[in-house]
C-alpha cells in the first residue's frame, strides 16, 4: 500500500428499513392551512362511482422526522461524484457545481409556468435562446432545440430529423433508404431509436486498431440503401475516429447522413467541432458535457443539434428572436414550422437543466470551456499512462478522455473485470464502467474527468495496482469482494427469476 | 467439457433435437447453457404456432445477456415445456431433460439428415471458442 | 477555472510525466485541419457575483413567476414541503448516477423500490417502472407497448387528452407503423367517454384517454375498459393531475391496462415545463413488456436484503434495436422528489391535499359561473380544473388580468382549440387562498365590464 490508500469502511449505517416498515398509523408529516372556503359535501361534486374507495391503504403514515432518517440513512448507502473519483466511462462524472443549483432555483425560473404567455416569459425564452447559440457555436451545427429529455431522446430526435429529410428529399423513393448503419462499438441506444424511426440496423465493424473500418462502410454503402451512420467520435473506445471526414464523405456520397452521438463530447470542446468534419446532426448531454447533475438516474437533457439544411425539421416550438424593446431583445415561439418532425416532449424539454448548463458554460468562459476539455483529456491520458504496467490496454493509439483496458492478465487467475471493479469498492473508488463496449472482451472504461485532481489519479493508479496484485497473491480475495459495503454481492438471476417490484404488506 | 450427449442431433444456432416417431423435442445445448450463464426466463410461442426451418420460435433471457432460439425443423408446435415459466433455472440444471422447450410436430422430417451429429457438433463448438 | 482541481504547475508536471511538451500534445490524433484555430466565440467567464446577477436580472423578466396563477393544463403548483429540496440536495442523491452497483448505490436503489410501491398504491395497478421522461412520452411510450402486447395497430384516442401530449404521441408512432384516430368529445358534458367506447373493434390495440381530462372533466374510465375489454383492447389511462389520485377511484381499480402520469404535483416545481417525472404502471404479466427501468428485491449470500436493476433483458444496452424502448437515462432525481413528498404529506396528506383542491375550485367555480356573461360550458365532474366561457375573446381577458389586475387567471383554450376562442382553462390548488380566488372573480368581473 502506498500513497495513503487506505480500504474504506463506509455504506454502513443503522438498518433502515422500507418506509412502509416505517409507518404507524396516525402518524402525520405536514400541515396545510385550513379549508377557507365553504364546503360542499363531496358527493355533490362528484359521483361516488368516480370517488377513490380504498382510503390509500398501504400509504406510509409517518413524522417529519421519520422521512429525514429515512432518506438521510439511505443517503449514507450510496457513492456519489461529491465523495470522490467516480470514473464510469462514457458518462462524464463531473462536479456539479452548486452555483448552478443556485440558478436553477431563482424563484422567477422554479415557479414559471410553462403555459405562460410568451411576454410574461420573456427571461426564461432568452435563457433557451441564449443558450441554443452557445451550443450552436461549440459544435458548429446552427440550428438547435433543447426539447430531448435526454441523450437516447435526443438521439430519437435527431434520427427523425434524418428520416423526415430523406423522405422530404426522396419522396417514394426514400422507401428504400430504410438501412441505418451503427459501429459494433456503440452505444446500445443507437439501435433502440434508429429502430424508433423505423430504420433497420447493419453493422459496422471495428479496425484491430480500434476504429472505423473504412473498407467496410464503403462496402456496405455501395448498395444505395444506406439512410444514414450513427458515429460516437471519440468512439465509444476512447479513440479519435481520425478519418472522420473520409466517413462523412463516403455516406454522403451514398445519400446518406451522418448523426454523430455526442456521448463524449467532453474531449471535443472548444477544440474541435463536430460540423466542421462534416457531422450533420448530433445530440448532446448536458448531464455530461455541461454538468447538470445526474441525479441518481436523471434528470439528463439531450439537445439536438444540426446543420442549416435540417433546421425546418427540428420539434417545434422553436425560440425565434423577433425584436428589442427597452433595450432588450424579445423572443417569441415559433410554431410554424410544416416540416418539422413534431414535438418530442410536452412544453419546452428539462428546463432546470438548461438554467444550470447555461451557467456552466458562462462561468467557464470560452478558454474555461478549452480548459476544462484538456484537463478532461490530460487526467485520461495519466491513467492510462499509470495502468499500462498492470492491465492490457488493447488498442495502443492515445486515448482522448477515456480509455479503455482489460483484465487479460488478471483473468489467467481466475480474476475478471466485475472482480476488479467490485475491489475498487474497498477502496473507495466508484468503478469504471464495465463490459462496454461490447467489443472488447472484459472491458474497463475509465473516465477520469477534469474534476479530479493529481493525488486522487496517483491514489486510484495506486488502487487498481494494489488490486492487481491481489489478484495474483490472493484471487479469493477479488473475487469475493467487495468487503466493505453494508450488503455483498445480491443473487440477481434470483431477482430477475421471480421479480419483486414492489413492497406489499405482509398479510398479502 | 461441455455434455453432447450421442443420440441427439445439432444445430449450429446450439439446439438440439431428439426425433420421436414424426415429432421433434427441442432445447439448447449445454455449451450454450454455458455460455448464457443463469436462465432467468425463456419465451416459448403458443402451441400450433407454425415455424419453419431456421426461423426464431422465443428467446432465453440470462442476468444481462437474451438470445434467440430457433426451430432447426419446420412444423407445427404441438406442445410448449409449460414448467419453464416457474423454473427456467432447469434450462441450466438439466438442458437435454426438463429444459426441453418445444415438441414440433415435423413438416418435413428429412432436415434432420442436414443436422451435426454429437461428433460433429463437439468440433463445431471447439472451433468456436478458439 | 476553479472546478478543475489541477493548477497550471501541476497539469504541466503530468504532461511531462506522459511525455507531452504542451496540452496541444493531448489532440495529436486530431488531423490538423480539424482543429479549431481560434477561441469559441462565447462570453468570457463571469464570477458568481456576475452570474447571478445576470439570471436575476433575466428572471425579472417572468413577469408571470411572482403572481398568484390560477394556470394547470400539465402543470400545477402546489406546496411544497421544505424537506423536499434538502433531501433532493444532499451530494449523494444527487451527484450519484444510475445504480450500475448496487452495493454503493442501495440509497438510490431502495428509494426507486419505493417510488415503485407508491405508483402501484397512487394508481391501483400491479407494477410500475422507475420513472420516464415526462407524462407526455410516458404516454407515447404506453401505446408503443399496447402494440406490442396486443400485435394491433390501431389507436383510438380522446381528443380532449393533453393536446401537447397527442403531438408527442403523433411523433413517435408516426414510423411505427400504428393509426391513430382521434374521437371528438362531447360538446356539453366536456367527456369523451360514449364517443371513445364506441369507437373501438376488433382491430384496435387501445382506447387512450386523459382523466381528469385536458378540460378537466373526469371519464367515466370503468365504461370505457369494459368496451376496451370487449374486444380486447387495453386501455391506458393518462393523468396530468397526479393529486387527483388522492380523491378519484384509482385508473386500476377502475380496470386500466396501463397508466401514465405526470408527478411534477408531488414536490416539483413547475419551472417552466421541466424536469418532470413520468409515472409508468402496468398490470403484472405485462411486466416483461414495460420499458425503462425497473428495480427489484434480491439478497446477498448471508441473506441481507437489498435491491437490484432487474430484468435488464428488456432494455437497450441488451437488446438494442429489439428494446422494448430506447430510453436510458430516466428522472431518477425527480423520482426521489416525488418519493419524499408522498412519504411527507403520506396518506392522509395526499387525500387533505386532494380535498382542498376539489373544494376550492368548486368554490372558484360556483363564483365565476354567477359573474354575468361567464359560463362553464362542460357538465362533467371535475376534480380542480374547469373551462371557463367569458364574454370575449379569453387570451385578451387573461392578458388584461395580467397586466392590470397581476392574476395569472388561467389558459386561453384558443392556444389549442381554434373554435373555442372565448374558453379558457382555470385550475385552483391547496395553495390559493380564499382571497387570491376572490380577486380572480373580482378581476375577471371587472374587466369585462368595462
Amino acid at each position: 500500500m502506498s500513497d495513503g490508500i487506505t480500504k474504506v469502511t463506509s455504506h454502513i449505517s443503522p438498518n433502515e428499513q422500507l418506509i412502509f416498515e416505517r409507518s404507524q398509523p396516525g402518524r402525520i408529516g405536514y400541515r396545510l392551512p385550513a379549508l377557507d372556503v365553504d364546503e360542499t359535501p363531496v358527493a355533490d361534486l362528484l359521483p361516488q362511482e368516480f370517488q377513490r374507495e380504498d382510503d390509500l391503504e398501504g400509504m406510509p403514515e409517518v413524522s417529519e422526522v421519520d422521512v429525514i432518517r429515512h432518506f438521510i440513512r439511505m443517503s449514507t448507502w450510496n457513492y456519489s461524484v461529491d465523495q470522490g473519483m467516480y470514473p464510469l466511462g462514457s458518462c462524464t462524472m463531473k462536479y456539479n457545481s452548486r452555483l448552478n443549483e443556485r440558478v436553477a432555483r431563482i424563484a422567477n425560473f422554479a415557479n414559471l409556468h410553462p403555459l405562460t404567455e410568451e411576454h410574461d416569459a420573456q427571461g426564461a425564452l432568452q435563457v433557451i435562446y441564449e443558450l441554443e447559440q452557445h451550443l450552436a457555436e461549440i459544435t458548429g451545427l446552427p440550428g438547435i432545440s433543447l426539447q430531448p429529455a435526454a441523450g437516447a431522446h435526443g438521439e430519437m430526435t435527431g434520427i427523425m430529423i434524418i428520416r423526415a429529410f430523406l423522405d422530404t428529399r426522396d419522396g417514394a423513393a426514400a422507401a428504400n433508404r430504410r438501412t441505418m448503419l451503427i459501429p459494433d462499438s456503440a452505444h446500445g441506444t443507437n439501435p433502440a431509436s434508429a429502430h424508433l424511426s423505423g430504420f433497420s440496423v447493419k453493422t459496422i465493424k471495428s479496425t484491430a486498431e480500434g476504429l472505423t473500418d473504412l473498407d467496410h462502410l464503403r462496402e456496405v454503402c455501395s448498395h444505395g440503401d444506406v439512410a444514414g451512420l450513427m458515429l460516437t467520435n471519440p468512439n465509444t473506445l476512447g479513440l479519435f475516429e481520425r478519418n472522420i471526414k473520409q466517413i462523412c464523405d463516403i455516406v454522403h456520397e451514398a445519400g446518406g447522413l451522418v448523426y454523430m452521438d455526442g456521448a463524449n463530447m467532453n474531449a471535443l470542446v472548444g477544440v474541435a467541432r463536430p460540423g466542421d468534419m462534416g457531422v450533420d446532426v448530433i445530440h448532446l448531454n448536458l448531464h455530461k458535457t455541461f454538468s447538470t447533475p445526474h441525479g441518481g438516474g436523471g434528470p439528463g437533457s439531450g439537445p439536438c443539434c444540426c446543420t442549416k439544411e435540417l433546421e425546418p425539421f427540428l420539434p417545434v416550438p422553436r425560440i425565434v428572436k423577433t425584436d428589442w424593446s427597452y433595450g432588450e431583445p424579445t423572443f417569441q415561439l415559433d410554431y410554424n414550422r410544416p416540416k418539422s418532425i413534431g414535438r418530442v416532449k410536452a412544453f419546452f424539454g428539462n428546463y432546470g437543466m438548461f438554467l444550470r448548463a447555461l451557467a456552466y458554460i458562462l462561468t467557464h468562459g470560452n478558454d474555461g470551456l478549452r480548459e476544462a476539455t484538456e484537463a478532461a483529456v490530460l487526467n485520461s491520458r495519466y491513467i492510462a499512462e499509470g495502468l499500462t504496467p498492470d492491465y492490457d490496454k488493447p488498442f495502443s493509439s492515445p486515448p482522448m478522455h477515456e480509455v479503455v483496458f482489460t483484465d487479460k492478465r488478471q483473468s489467467r487467475k481466475g480474476v475478471h473485470t466485475l472482480d476488479i471493479a467490485k475491489r475498487l469498492i474497498d477502496y473507495g473508488f466508484h468503478p469504471m464502467t464495465i463490459y462496454f463496449p461490447l467489443i472488447v472482451q472484459g472491458a474497463m472504461l475509465i473516465e477520469p474527468t477534469e474534476s479530479v485532481g493529481r493525488q486522487e489519479l496517483d491514489q486510484f493508479v495506486a488502487a487498481m495496482r494494489s488490486i492487481a496484485n491481489e489478484a495474483s497473491e490472493d484471487p479469493e480475495l477479488v473475487r469475493n469482494a467487495p468487503h466493505s459495503t453494508r450488503i455483498g454481492r445480491l443473487d440477481e438471476a434470483a431477482a430477475a427469476r421471480k421479480p419483486v417490484l414492489r413492497w406489499k404488506p405482509k398479510s398479502d | 467439457m461441455a455434455n453432447v450427449p450421442e443420440d441427439l442431433h445439432y444445430s449450429k444456432d446450439h439446439e438440439w433435437i431428439r426425433v420421436d416417431g414424426n415429432e421433434a423435442i427441442i432445447g439448447i445445448t449445454d455449451y450454450a447453457q454455458n455460455s448464457l450463464g443463469d436462465v432467468v426466463y425463456v419465451e416459448l410461442p403458443k402451441a400450433g404456432d407454425k415455424f419453419s426451418a431456421s426461423e426464431s420460435f422465443g428467446s432465453v433471457e440470462s442476468v444481462k445477456a437474451v438470445s434467440e432460439v430457433f426451430t432447426p425443423v419446420s412444423g407445427a408446435i404441438t406442445r410448449i415445456n409449460e414448467s419453464l415459466a416457474d423454473a427456467p433455472e432447469a434450462v441450466n440444471s438439466d438442458p437435454y431433460g426438463d429444459g426441453w422447450m418445444i415438441r414440433v410436430e415435423m413438416s418435413n422430417p428429412r432436415e434432420v439428415d442436414s443436422l451435426l451429429t454429437a461428433a460433429e457438433y463437439e468440433d463445431f463448438t471447439k472451433a468456436e471458442s478458439e | 477555472m476553479r472546478y478543475i482541481p489541477n493548477s497550471p504547475e501541476e497539469r504541466k508536471e503530468m504532461l511531462e510525466a506522459i511525455g507531452l511538451k504542451s496540452a496541444e500534445d493531448l489532440f495529436d490524433s486530431i488531423p490538423q485541419d480539424l482543429l479549431l484555430q481560434r477561441p469559441l466565440n462565447t462570453p468570457g467567464a463571469l464570477s458568481e457575483i456576475e452570474l447571478l446577477a445576470r439570471f436575476e436580472k433575466m428572471g425579472r423578466r417572468n413577469a408571470g413567476a411572482g403572481r398568484p396563477s390560477f394556470l394547470g393544463g400539465g402543470a400545477y403548483s402546489h406546496y411544497i414541503p421544505t424537506i423536499v429540496d434538502h433531501i433532493l440536495s444532499r451530494s449523494e442523491f444527487f451527484t450519484a448516477y444510475t445504480p450500475y452497483q448496487p452495493e454503493i448505490s442501495q440509497g438510490t436503489l431502495q428509494t426507486i423500490f419505493e417510488f415503485q410501491t407508491l405508483v402501484c398504491q397512487l394508481t391501483g395497478m400491479e407494477v410500475a417502472n422507475a420513472s420516464m421522461y415526462d407524462g407526455s412520452t410516458a404516454l407515447a411510450e404506453a401505446v408503443l407497448m399496447a402494440e406490442r402486447v396486443t400485435h394491433r395497430s390501431k389507436v383510438i384516442a380522446s381528443n380532449a387528452v393533453h393536446p401537447q401530449y397527442l403531438e408527442v404521441v403523433k411523433t413517435y408512432v408516426q414510423h411505427a407503423g400504428i393509426d391513430l384516430e382521434l374521437v371528438q368529445f362531447d360538446s356539453h358534458t366536456g367527456q369523451t367517454g360514449k364517443p371513445l367506447a364506441d369507437a373501438v373493434d376488433d382491430q384496435t390495440a387501445a382506447l387512450v384517454v386523459q382523466s381528469p381530462n385536458f378540460f378537466g372533466c373526469v371519464e367515466d374510465l370503468a365504461a370505457l375498459a369494459e368496451a376496451a375489454h370487449a374486444k380486447g383492447a387495453l386501455l391506458v389511462v393518462a393523468v396530468t393531475e397526479a393529486m387527483s389520485f388522492g380523491l378519484l377511484k384509482s385508473p386500476g381499480a377502475c380496470g386500466a391496462d396501463i397508466v401514465v402520469a405526470e408527478g411534477q404535483s408531488f414536490g416539483v416545481p413547475v419551472s417552466f415545463g421541466g424536469p418532470y417525472v413520468g409515472l409508468f404502471a402496468t398490470r403484472e404479466k405485462f411486466a416483461r413488456q414495460i420499458p425503462g427501468r425497473l428495480v427489484g428485491e434480491a439478497y446477498d449470500k448471508h441473506g441481507r436484503r437489498g435491491f437490484v436493476l432487474t430484468l435488464a433483458t428488456r432494455e437497450q444496452h441488451i437488446r438494442r434495436e429489439k428494446a422494448t424502448s430506447n430510453i436510458c437515462t430516466n428522472e431518477g432525481l425527480i423520482a426521489l422528489a416525488a418519493t419524499v413528498y408522498l412519504e411527507t404529506m403520506g396518506r392522509r396528506g395526499v387525500q387533505e391535499a386532494a380535498q382542498q383542491c376539489l373544494q376550492k375550485a368548486a368554490y372558484a367555480a360556483r363564483k365565476i359561473e354567477s359573474l354575468k356573461g361567464f359560463s362553464l360550458p362542460f357538465s362533467g365532474p371535475r376534480f380542480n380544473e374547469f373551462v371557463v366561457r367569458g364574454p370575449l375573446d379569453a387570451a385578451e381577458l387573461l392578458s388584461r388580468l395580467g397586466k392590470d389586475k397581476g392574476i395569472e387567471g388561467g389558459i386561453a383554450l384558443s392556444r389549442f382549440f381554434s373554435d373555442l376562442p372565448n374558453d379558457f382553462l382555470v385550475c385552483v390548488t391547496e395553495t390559493n387562498s380564499r382571497a387570491e380566488i376572490d380577486a380572480l372573480v373580482e378581476g375577471l368581473g371587472s374587466i369585462s365590464n368595462e
